[in-house]
């Protein structure tokens, strides 16, 4: 074992290769999590990271990946540094590489600091709870799944679904009600094509938005192990917007499917015991501590909020990626590819989708003051109305009673006007509730029994075509 | 801390850093780890090599950095001042925390967990020239409106009381006695210190007598928990554990209620927080803070501090149990608490048993459960007192047959199987009715039936009822509904209002959210009268649509949202109506028969 105290003007040699990883001799004063510069074979550097040092041997994890090295030609440079990340408000509108060097043919940010990209966690005591409503214009989450502002709510999804029209579209209409500023938006795209990320930019081009954009690009083509960086550099830039610059700040990730793939290969090369289904038994640690990553601080004005999208291998919720996100966020909204065969956009099933903030931020003076017992009303109705149908599948109509033949008029209609919408309608939270409203109608009164007999008075059409009629 | 062994940093593995020259290091011991001073517990010793786990991160430690070893076990502080705190899994207050240093947990902050300068009045119980025993009571000292903190000798000390101090304010820094003890004379405080691993010793194990109220119909009516029982809350995510356990952490009727929150969210953290800040107990009308302590060790803290923070909450626990207190613990969730576990295991390169935890999962499980209990304390006088635990477990993909479930459920008496259905639903709490049970519903008989006679009769019939209507559901399914008589679609809308009017209980409604034992038993009673006067009136020829039209039927749907009070009014008026509606139902059917 070598032993220096300017480890940072040497180079050190590569001991073994092993998937994303390099070997190394060790050195004293190796510090954990450290930035290494590898030098490769053909004069380039890359970027490491150290994960594991010994007396023995130091184990980096390659950013870039391992291709193209080999033992004898690379070289390793510690630098004593832990990974920061320069941020300035300049980093709006710009594209930067999924490890955060500039992607679009402009400068180098001139830095007004630097950050550690793996913040420290936020004091539960300081965090101000989320109540503040965000209307997407979506009926279906704003109506049933309202989404809060500093809340991380994730669209799970599945290969071919319209995922990313769903999530441009909130983006496109998002906005905090009464508040003037918009959302600046930090984008993160890990391990899709680049005509994915085409659509996004598209789509914030066509909005005039890409002044408030930050946007961390790791394509399809580009090296997997980058990809457990770009989302902390996507929320180390979002939490320095949010919380130095009191910006509302709304961060995408797209696709944390690809995510805990390159944590999972990092974990083989490691030899660790896998967990379920082959992901390391720390992967709710580890997304953990980028989901927690949202939030209001009491006392401050900006804010994070965050949407991860993952696409669910086999459609399947109980995959340990879905899983594990959902155990970990504020809810779901799960796309469901039965309702997309059929024709509905946004193809979203409510039953098992869930905003568990929701109670917090809607109501008199936020929306409406019959927005959450309608909800509960419109959330029995439908899985009453899905399980009539089911029974009408097995036995056919003679079975159903008349109050069962409502609900299941109500199933159908409320998928028609209440889910379905276009790609680019709008609609304001009254607009949403009610609709709602004008389908609870199809019932019997007296089947509305999670809703006050008061708020019934206030709100059913039938009262208020007596009161105007 | 009398620093002792110094050895040097020769790995770091995340937060997982191996030591040499650790000679004289004892397992479990503390250690003090580079410049940084970061915090950590020696968990394997092999020769002069120390493996140790860190409570913080470790980023940027470096090889051959120096260890210091404390000579000390991961510890608690036991003393006036513990209760409306909010500790993290190594009760560093997170208050004092969060005003000293700001909103992030930097590394390295450090903060003793019970304020040294704080004054207490404390009036003495003891007198000079006795002989006490651990347990025995020094004296009083009013923490909380609600709380008589018992100032008490530390279990492992015991010896004539040469002095004790006179009433006044002290701090607990402040000696207030001295005992001769065996191996000289020792100075008591207000505060002792206690190992978190070990469990506080008591004088004996009590049978349960006596239900932990929950204010929840479902779970006083047929799944009801024992002062001292162990309570396990299990299904998917959103499934409703959480809210369940807040719910309970407001209403039970507990003396102290400690709440961990075991590698969950940091917003739910802080709706807890701040909901909790702003309630009363209504009963006692003073701050539900004023017998509640948080300890908060958040998802992405770190892990090791997670896998201390059930030790942290129940040692607390176990203290105020020694005073004679009824303590009921939360923990949420303990599934993430095994992870810890199955994580250190991991990195310590042991067998892996199923599904990756370690062997010794199982009786992990079973050394923290026994922890909970009813019993006599230690000390001269004669006092009891109770550890109720109610543990979330939080099972991947919401399978129940992994392996933190069922080493659970072999521990736990109570289940309260969570249901993906009927959270889909908005069914809440969404407590499965077939899959849950709780297996003192037979030592409680007695003090039910105390209350109510027919106690056991009602809550029997209304799970019948539940069981007949799953079992007409499946046949209906295979030949429809068309063959059914109207006797037989009772069944269906009399199990339809049990669900919708009684298990349904919406945590967040102002009155609903809490529902008193006696109205618990009313409502079930009332539901159960419609329900037998349905069945009558078919059987005198009325037709059932004739019955579910009733104005009483829907005024059984509003009597959850009846306050209290005016409960017993309302629902004898309900009753009177009740009868007076089908009888003249019943006289209409017999008399259009006779004509
Ligand atoms: N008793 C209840 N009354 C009303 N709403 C409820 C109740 N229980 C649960 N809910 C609703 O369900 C949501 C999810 O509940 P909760 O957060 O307790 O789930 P959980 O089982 O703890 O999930 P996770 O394992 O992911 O933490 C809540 O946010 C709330 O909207
Ligand atoms: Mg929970």
């Amino acid at each position: 074992m070598s032993s220096i105290a300017n480890a940072g003007l040497k180079f050190f040699t590569v001991k073994e290769i092993t998937g994303p990883l390099l070997l190394c001799e060790s050195v004293t004063g190796v510090s954990y999590g450290e930035v290494v510069r590898v030098l490769t074979p053909t004069g380039d550097e890359q970027n490491g990271q150290v994960i594991d040092t010994s007396d023995k041997v130091t184990v980096i994890q390659v950013f870039e990946g391992t291709s193209g090295l080999n033992v004898d030609a690379t070289a390793v440079r510690f630098t004593g540094e832990t990974i920061k990340l320069p941020v300035s408000m300049d980093m709006l509108g710009r594209m930067f590489t999924g490890s955060g060097k500039p992607a679009d043919g402009g400068p180098d940010i001139i830095p007004e600091d630097y950050l550690d990209v793996h913040a420290a966690t936020i004091n539960p005591y300081s965090r101000a709870h989320p109540s503040k409503f965000i209307q997407t214009g979506v009926s279906v989450i704003d109506g049933l799944n309202t989404l809060l502002l500093g809340q991380k709510l994730p669209l799970l999804s599945g290969t071919g679904l319209p995922h990313k029209l769903l999530a441009s579209q909130i983006v496109r209409q998002a906005k905090v009600v009464g508040e003037e500023e918009g959302f600046t938006i930090v984008f993160a795209a890990m391990g899709i094509t680049g005509d994915e990320v085409k659509f996004f930019r598209d789509d914030f081009l066509k909005m005039g938005a890409m002044s408030r954009v930050v946007m961390f690009v790791n394509l399809a083509e580009d090296p997997a192990i980058e990809r457990i960086l770009t989302p902390r550099l996507a929320l180390t830039t979002a939490e320095y917007l949010a919380f130095e610059q009191n910006l509302n700040v709304l961060v995408i990730l797209v696709d944390m499917t690809n995510y805990c793939e390159a944590l999972r290969e990092i974990s083989a090369a490691l030899r660790e015991i896998p967990g379920r289904r082959g992901y390391p038994g720390y992967m709710y640690t580890d997304l953990a501590t980028i989901y927690e990553r949202a939030g209001i601080i009491r006392g401050q004005k900006g804010s994070v909020t965050q949407m991860p999208i993952l696409t669910m291998p086999d459609d399947d919720v109980t995959h340990p990626i879905a899983d594990l996100t959902s155990y970990i966020t504020e809810g779901q909204i799960i796309l469901d590819r039965g309702m997309a065969k059929r024709g509905i956009y946004p193809p979203i099933n409510p039953l098992p989708c869930l905003s568990r903030l929701m109670d917090k931020g809607i109501g008199p003076n936020k929306t409406r003051g019959d927005h959450k017992q309608l909800s509960d009303q419109l959330y029995y109705a439908y899985s009453e109305g899905k399980i009539v149908q089911g029974t009408a599948m097995v036995s056919g109509e003679k079975a159903l009673t008349n109050t069962d033949k409502l609900y299941l008029k109500f199933l159908e209609r409320f998928e028609k006007e209440f889910i379905s919408q276009s790609f680019d309608e709008n609609r304001d939270i009254e607009e949403t509730l009610n609709i709602g409203w004008s389908l609870l109608s199809i019932l019997p009164e007296t089947e509305l029994t999670r809703i006050d007999p008061a708020i019934i008075k206030e709100y059913h059409p039938h009262y208020k075509q007596l009161s105007s009629g | 801390m009398s620093e002792t062994t110094v050895g040097t940093v020769s790995r770091i593995a995340g937060s997982f850093v191996t030591a040499k020259h650790m000679t004289g290091s004892r397992m479990f011991e503390l250690a003090k780890v580079g410049e940084a001073g970061i915090i950590g517990e020696i968990i394997r010793l092999e020769g002069d090599v120390a493996v140790i786990q860190a409570y913080e991160e470790t980023e940027g430690l470096k090889l051959g950095e120096k260890v210091f070893g404390t000579g000390k076990p991961l510890s608690v502080e036991l003393g006036p001042g513990l209760i409306g705190q909010i500790f993290d899994g190594v009760q560093r207050p997170l208050t004092v925390i969060s005003d000293t240093f700001g909103p992030l947990i930097q590394r390295g902050v450090e903060a003793p967990a019970l304020d040294r300068k704080k004054k207490w009045y404390f009036q003495p119980k003891m007198k000079k020239g006795i002989k006490a025993i651990g347990g025995d009571l020094l004296g009083i000292v009013q923490e909380t409106p609600l709380v008589k903190h018992g100032i008490i000798v530390p279990p492992n000390v015991g010896g004539v009381v040469e002095d004790i101090c006179s009433e006044g304010d002290y701090t607990i820094a402040d000696p207030i006695a001295e005992i001769r003890t065996a191996e000289g004379v020792k100075r008591l405080f207000l505060m002792h210190t206690w190992p978190v691993r070990r469990p506080r010793p008591y004088k004996a194990m009590l049978p349960l007598t006596m239900p932990l109220l929950s204010g929840q119909r479902i779970i006083d009516s047929f799944f009801p928990v024992a002062k001292g029982g162990i309570a396990a809350i299990t299904g998917g995510f959103g499934t409703g554990k959480t809210v369940v356990l807040q719910t309970l952490a407001i209403w039970i009727d507990a003396d102290i209620v400690i709440y961990i929150g075991c590698g969950e969210r940091g917003n739910e953290m802080a709706d807890v927080l701040e909901r909790f800040s702003k309630l009363k107990i209504t009963r006692l009308d003073q701050p539900l803070m004023s017998r509640t302590i948080f300890v908060a060790n958040v998802s992405n803290m770190p892990i090791v501090a997670r896998e201390a923070s059930i030790y942290t909450g129940i040692t607390l626990a176990e203290y105020y149990r020694d005073m004679g207190y009824n303590v009921a613990v939360m923990a949420d969730s303990t599934s993430r608490w095994a992870e810890a576990l199955r994580e250190i295991s991991g990195r310590l390169e042991e067998m892996p048993g199923e599904e990756g935890y370690p062997a010794y999962l199982a009786s992990r499980l079973a050394e923290f459960y026994a922890r909970a209990g009813h019993v006599q304390s230690i000390g001269s006088e004669e006092r009891e007192g109770s550890i109720t635990v109610l543990a979330a477990i939080s099972p991947p993909g919401g399978d129940f047959s992994e392996p933190v479930t069922t080493n659970t459920l072999r521990l736990a008496k109570v289940f309260w199987a969570l249901d993906f259905a009927l959270a889909h639903r908005r069914h809440f709490p969404a407590i499965n009715w077939f899959m849950s049970y709780s297996e003192y519903l037979h030592m409680l008989e007695p003090w039910f039936t105390n209350v109510e006679r027919d106690w056991q009769k009602l809550s029997e019939e209304a799970r019948t009822l539940l069981k007949e209507e799953e079992e007409l559901r499946e046949i209906v399914a295979l030949i429809g509904a068309e063959i059914l008589g109207d006797k037989q679609r009772s069944i269906f809308e009399a199990a339809k209002m049990l669900k919708e009017y009684f298990l349904l209980q919406n945590a967040f409604h102002p009155v609903d959210s809490y529902c008193p034992i006696d109205k618990t038993y009313r409502m079930l009673r009332t539901l159960l009268k419609f329900y037998k006067k349905t069945k009558t009136a078919i059987d005198s020829g009325v037709s059932l649509t004739k019955i579910l039209s009733l104005s009483v039927r829907e005024e059984l749907s509003r009597l959850k949202t009846i306050p209290s009070k005016e409960f017993n009014e309302a629902n004898l008026e309900l009753n009177r109506e009740m009868d007076e509606q089908f009888e003249k139902l019943i006289s209409e059917a017999s008399g259009s028969e006779s004509t």
